[in-house]
């Protein structure tokens, strides 16, 4: 390791002395804040097109079988004729809405932006272990974003009319439409489902290829944490970012990789003929000689990394929200070691939980007690998160930047998704409303609203470090008010959908009619509800979408510490470089936490300015 | 395509229009040595009410919905196991209902209050090891009631059906439910899925059933022989893709033959009889009130899942691998609908795991009868057992159905 830290070292003296191409700087860089931009970007643009399929398929769900010349603007002629969406694309709208926003905007998008980006900053270095897999990592990541963009416009086995040249197996129209977690046989077999063709192959290559690339990435930034840290700048005088982005890329390289061969197996299965997943199926009139497999396999490997994947998206959120409030409430963040053991705990325990998404499988039912008893226990370190972050606030002095609103907001959505997770942790519970809108509501609210708050909220904060220029911070407070009426009005009417009994991934509730008018009613109505909130947030962000190109070019010029932040990514010039600094890298003295410490001057203090005489670090 | 123009022209002059705007505010903010980063007083002050605001429509929003669709939209629990977890539901919705206003409370009221206030500095408090103490202690104590309650339910629910449960089995394909009855002996006959043909939808073994579809595998429409005959007609010139369909087709169906033979050899044709007194029943499920039903599952291709909301069952079908549940209706149809006031009510049983285009479309209506009616409704149906369907009355010796519809995989 001594030897990369030297190469940083030479190749920073001589920073002034070579020109970087167009194409080495903006492209193909290697310096990991431009590849947190690149991180970004892509995941901004796979964010508005999963948002934009939410939009179609909720006025699907609202006005069933009505004309809407918004789905056909689209949809086009193929998969909106007459403007009323076909039920086949509904569950692709559905699959890779869900698909997108789990994976490449959550898990590509903040973990890849956010860890890039700070990793390096927050913790004195250079830049990351290696500038070159950092590279690799957003190219593999874009390149699975190109590959899942464009499997929603599979057309007979061909692209835009295009033919993919070799044998990929089968033809098929449209994307997967399996649902997100693309369980098999469904996916396994095209016959079942028309996304389960060519568009279902490239799921699984797309996601191959992100699996790749979110390795690569993870490795470096666990080595990063571990070897590139500055003189003074001990585990525990980590900001709880570092420690979120630490834990979350371990967990990553230790649940990827069986993603990576549940698909690797499933690709087999579609292709080679294989019964890893299949047994005893006869599929319309075709008769399957397949026997020995178990679907039930896929599941056990799909939530080994599913349930870890969930932390995944929501510790950097966590670990963002720890800063900010800290920093805007300008108080330490409360229980900073207690913290650190919350984040450890959880990303322990997620590896033990996965079995509560299968409850209904026919699972032995002890193992289901198992997973009873396994998942309920992560209510306690979230708890004890929950509390800390609440008496942080408690006493503080706190300032509302955009950032702080949805920092809040975030502990809020992780409240109120949290306790509905109690119930579907309890099997016996789980029995009535599982695969219910209960379960949309929880996992929307607990796991999406929370991430996404908390990448807003990382965006609205580091912005200037980033663009070294100010978002319109009204611009942002407009975004911010309308996004949470806008989410809490989507899901809080889906719990109780849910609570009524409504199966999710139903193209049409009016089936509802037939045996229950009072169900049908109700479900009619809320979903109507619930449309229009959706259509409202998603107005709102055009906000934050204009904020942000605008910004970008015109916003005004940051200072060097906009929001008079201890951590060291605010020691950096304003003027990005190789190397983040100029000169001899920063020493810490201290934790990242000291805001309004009796005894200072200032109600910060940077974690590079030693101790007073007589001072106690805390 | 001109409309998409004319949107497109709209949306792009609205976000000049826009830009041009947010340039003007800037400009005044820049007059007003207005900085981005320094967030006024004012816009502190606003933001710090809204919090208190928006909790005040989080609160009332929840509980309008909580008033006007209550618990439950679906009613009360129809079975003897769903009044168990419906008890412990409530119990845990009241529990999360408080933490949630609770927590939900204590943030934005602390939002609200601790708005910096120009002077005031905040209250360096880093830590304390009591409270932090307590709020693990706290929930871990909360949490050991809520476990040890639920795993107590959950035993009892997916508990063995006692001896005298009735069998049915339920058997799912894209996309419809079909019902099986046990019969008079309560005893589910054996499946297999290569027995499946036109006559035979469930698959059901008996010697016969082996026999048809031993027959059918060879000699029936897009059998082997058909094939062979394709394959080696000289006559006709095959595409290289159509040769490699019809030889993958081909080697398919002589795998299949091969465990149909097999299966024929080991098969009991003593257990036949527990096939032929079962009871193949669509469209809708009857059942007898306080009777406790054992249901098994199948599934014929993807993975369904029944799902009874009114009784608060659900349960997997998956292919290749059976599934179980059991439930004790103890409400009549009749029942329910006095109860819920309306007439045309139905208990459902729908599908509820994604399996395909018209998933939502998948369900079978279910209706729970006092025991006389059951009875009465159930000895018309013995008549039209298994057995009875399968060899027609007029000419019982059809042994072998003329034509399968369901091997047919070359069309």
């Amino acid at each position: 390791m001594a030897s990369a830290a030297h190469d940083v070292n030479s190749h920073d003296q001589h920073e002034h002395h070579h020109e970087e191409s167009f194409v080495s700087k903006y492209i193909f860089s290697q310096d990991h804040k431009m590849i947190g931009k690149q991180f970004l970007i892509t995941a901004v643009f796979m964010g508005v097109v999963a948002m934009l399929l939410s939009i179609l398929f909720r006025i699907q769900l609202a006005w069933p079988g009505e004309s809407s010349d918004f789905l056909n603007f689209f949809l086009g002629d193929q998969w909106a004729p007459e403007g009323v969406l076909k039920e086949d694309m509904y569950l692709g709208l559905v699959t890779i809405h869900g698909t997108i926003m789990v994976f490449f905007l959550l898990t590509g998008g903040l973990s890849g932006t956010f860890s890039n980006i700070l990793i390096p900053l927050q913790l004195g270095a250079r830049d990351m272990a290696s500038g070159f897999l950092n590279m690799l990592s957003f190219w593999f990541f874009f390149l699975s974003s190109l590959l899942m963009f464009l499997s929603l416009f599979v057309m007979n086995g061909s692209i835009f009319g295009i033919d993919i040249p070799g044998d990929w197996g089968t033809i098929g129209n449209g994307p997967a439409m399996a649902g997100w977690t693309v369980y098999p046989p469904l996916s396994a077999l095209p016959q079942a489902v028309s996304g389960s063709g060519f568009g279902m192959t490239l799921w699984l290559i797309s996601m191959t290829i992100f699996i790749a690339g979110s390795l690569i990435g993870s490795l470096n930034y666990i080595v990063t944490v571990i070897n590139l840290r500055t003189a003074g700048m001990t585990m525990t005088r980590m900001p709880l970012t570092i420690w979120a982005f630490f834990v979350t890329a371990i967990l990553g390289v230790l649940s990827f990789p069986v993603l990576l061969s549940a698909a690797l197996l499933l690709m087999m299965d579609r292709m080679a003929g294989t019964s890893f997943y299949l047994s005893d199926i006869m599929v319309g009139s075709e008769m399957l000689s397949n026997h020995g497999g178990s679907p039930i396999l896929f599941q056990h490997l799909f939530w080994f990394l599913g349930h870890p994947e969930v932390y995944i998206v929501l510790l950097p959120a966590l670990g963002l929200s720890s800063e900010i409030i800290a920093t805007n409430a300008r108080k330490p963040i409360f229980g900073y070691k207690a913290m650190i053991g919350s984040i450890l705990a959880i990303g322990f325990l997620s590896f033990i939980v996965w079995g509560h998404h299968m409850f209904i499988t026919g699972m032995n039912p002890f193992l289901g007690s198992v997973f009873v008893f396994t998942t309920l226990l992560i209510a306690i370190p979230s708890a004890v998160k929950v509390f800390n972050y609440i008496t942080t606030l408690w006493k503080g002095a706190i300032v509302y930047t955009p950032a702080m609103l949805f920092a809040i907001a975030l502990v809020s959505t992780f409240i109120t998704g949290g306790v509905t997770g109690i119930i579907l942790a309890d099997s016996a519970l789980d029995i009535a409303v599982h695969d219910t809108y209960f379960v949309v509501a929880h996992f929307h609210i607990v796991m999406g609203m929370s991430a996404v708050f908390g990448m807003f909220a990382g965006v609205y904060h580091w912005f200037p470090k980033m663009y070294r220029r100010m978002m319109n911070t009204r611009m942002g407070y407009a975004h911010f008010w309308i996004t949470l009426i806008g989410a809490y009005g989507v899901f809080f009417p889906m719990h109780f959908v849910g609570i009524a009994g409504a199966p999710r991934r139903y193209y049409d509730y009016s089936v509802y009619g037939e045996f229950d008018t009072d169900s049908y009613n109700m479900i009619m109505d809320l979903n109507v509800i619930i449309t229009v909130f959706a259509i409202i947030a998603a107005i709102g962000q055009v906000i934050f979408l204009f904020n942000f190109f605008y910004s970008i070019y015109r916003g005004p010029v940051a200072p060097q510490n906009p929001w008079k932040s201890n951590t060291l990514e605010w020691t950096a010039p304003v003027e990005h470089m190789h190397g983040n600094w100029p000169g001899a890298l920063p020493v810490v003295y201290r934790w990242p936490y000291d805001y309004s410490k009796p005894g200072a001057a200032d109600d910060f203090i940077p974690q590079n300015v030693p101790l007073a005489e007589g001072e106690i670090e805390h | 395509m001109e409309s998409k123009l004319i949107i497109i022209l709209i949306i792009v002059i609205g976000a000049i229009a826009i830009s041009q705007l947010v340039r003007v505010y800037e400009l005044t903010a820049k007059l007003r040595k207005h900085e981005e980063h320094e967030i006024p007083v004012r816009d502190n002050y606003l933001n710090a009410m809204l919090m208190l605001v928006f909790m005040v429509i989080q609160f009332g929003g929840l509980i309008y919905l909580m008033i006007k669709y209550g618990w439950t939209g679906r009613g009360p629990a129809a079975s003897v196991q769903g009044e168990y977890t419906d008890w412990l539901l409530d119990l845990n919705l009241i529990l999360i209902t408080a933490i949630f206003f609770l927590t939900n409370f204590l943030l934005f009221y602390f939002s609200f209050k601790y708005v910096k206030r120009p002077g005031v500095k905040a209250y360096y408090y880093p830590h304390n090891n009591k409270l932090e103490i307590l709020w693990t202690v706290v929930p871990a104590a909360v949490l050991a009631v809520i476990i040890i309650l639920g795993l107590q339910t959950w035993n009892e629910v997916t508990g063995a059906s006692p001896k005298e449960a009735i069998n049915i089995e339920l058997y799912s394909k894209q996309f419809d439910w079909t019902a099986r009855y046990s019969g008079t002996d309560n005893m589910l006959g054996k499946t297999d899925y290569k027995l499946i043909l036109g006559n035979n939808e469930l698959g059901l073994m008996t010697e016969a059933t082996i026999d048809s579809s031993i027959h059918a595998m060879r000699h029936g429409a897009g059998g082997i022989l058909d094939i062979q005959k394709i394959l080696n007609n000289r006559d006709t010139v095959l595409t290289d893709s159509l040769v490699n369909v019809l030889r993958k087709d081909l080697g398919t169906k002589e795998r299949l033959l091969r465990l149909l033979n097999q299966m024929k050899a080991t098969h009991n044709p003593a257990l036949d009889k527990q096939v032929y007194d079962d009871i193949i029943q669509r469209d809708t499920l009857y059942l007898c009130v306080n009777k406790p039903y054992e249901f098994s599952f199948r599934s014929k291709d993807v993975i369904h899942s029944a799902y009874f909301p009114h009784f608060r069952a659900q349960m997997n079908t998956v292919p290749g691998y059976g599934t179980r549940l059991k439930f004790t209706p103890n409400m009549t149809t009749a029942e329910m609908r006095k109860i819920k006031n309306l007439p045309a009510f139905h208990y459902v049983l729908m599908c509820n795991k994604i399996c395909g285009g018209a998933h939502y479309k998948m369900k079978m209506m279910v209706v729970v009868l006092e025991e006389e009616e059951y009875n009465a409704w159930m000895k018309g149906k013995e008549s039209k057992n298994f057995k009875a369907t399968y060899f027609p009355a007029p000419s019982a010796q059809a042994v072998i159905p003329a034509e399968s519809t369901a091997i047919s995989a070359m069309n």
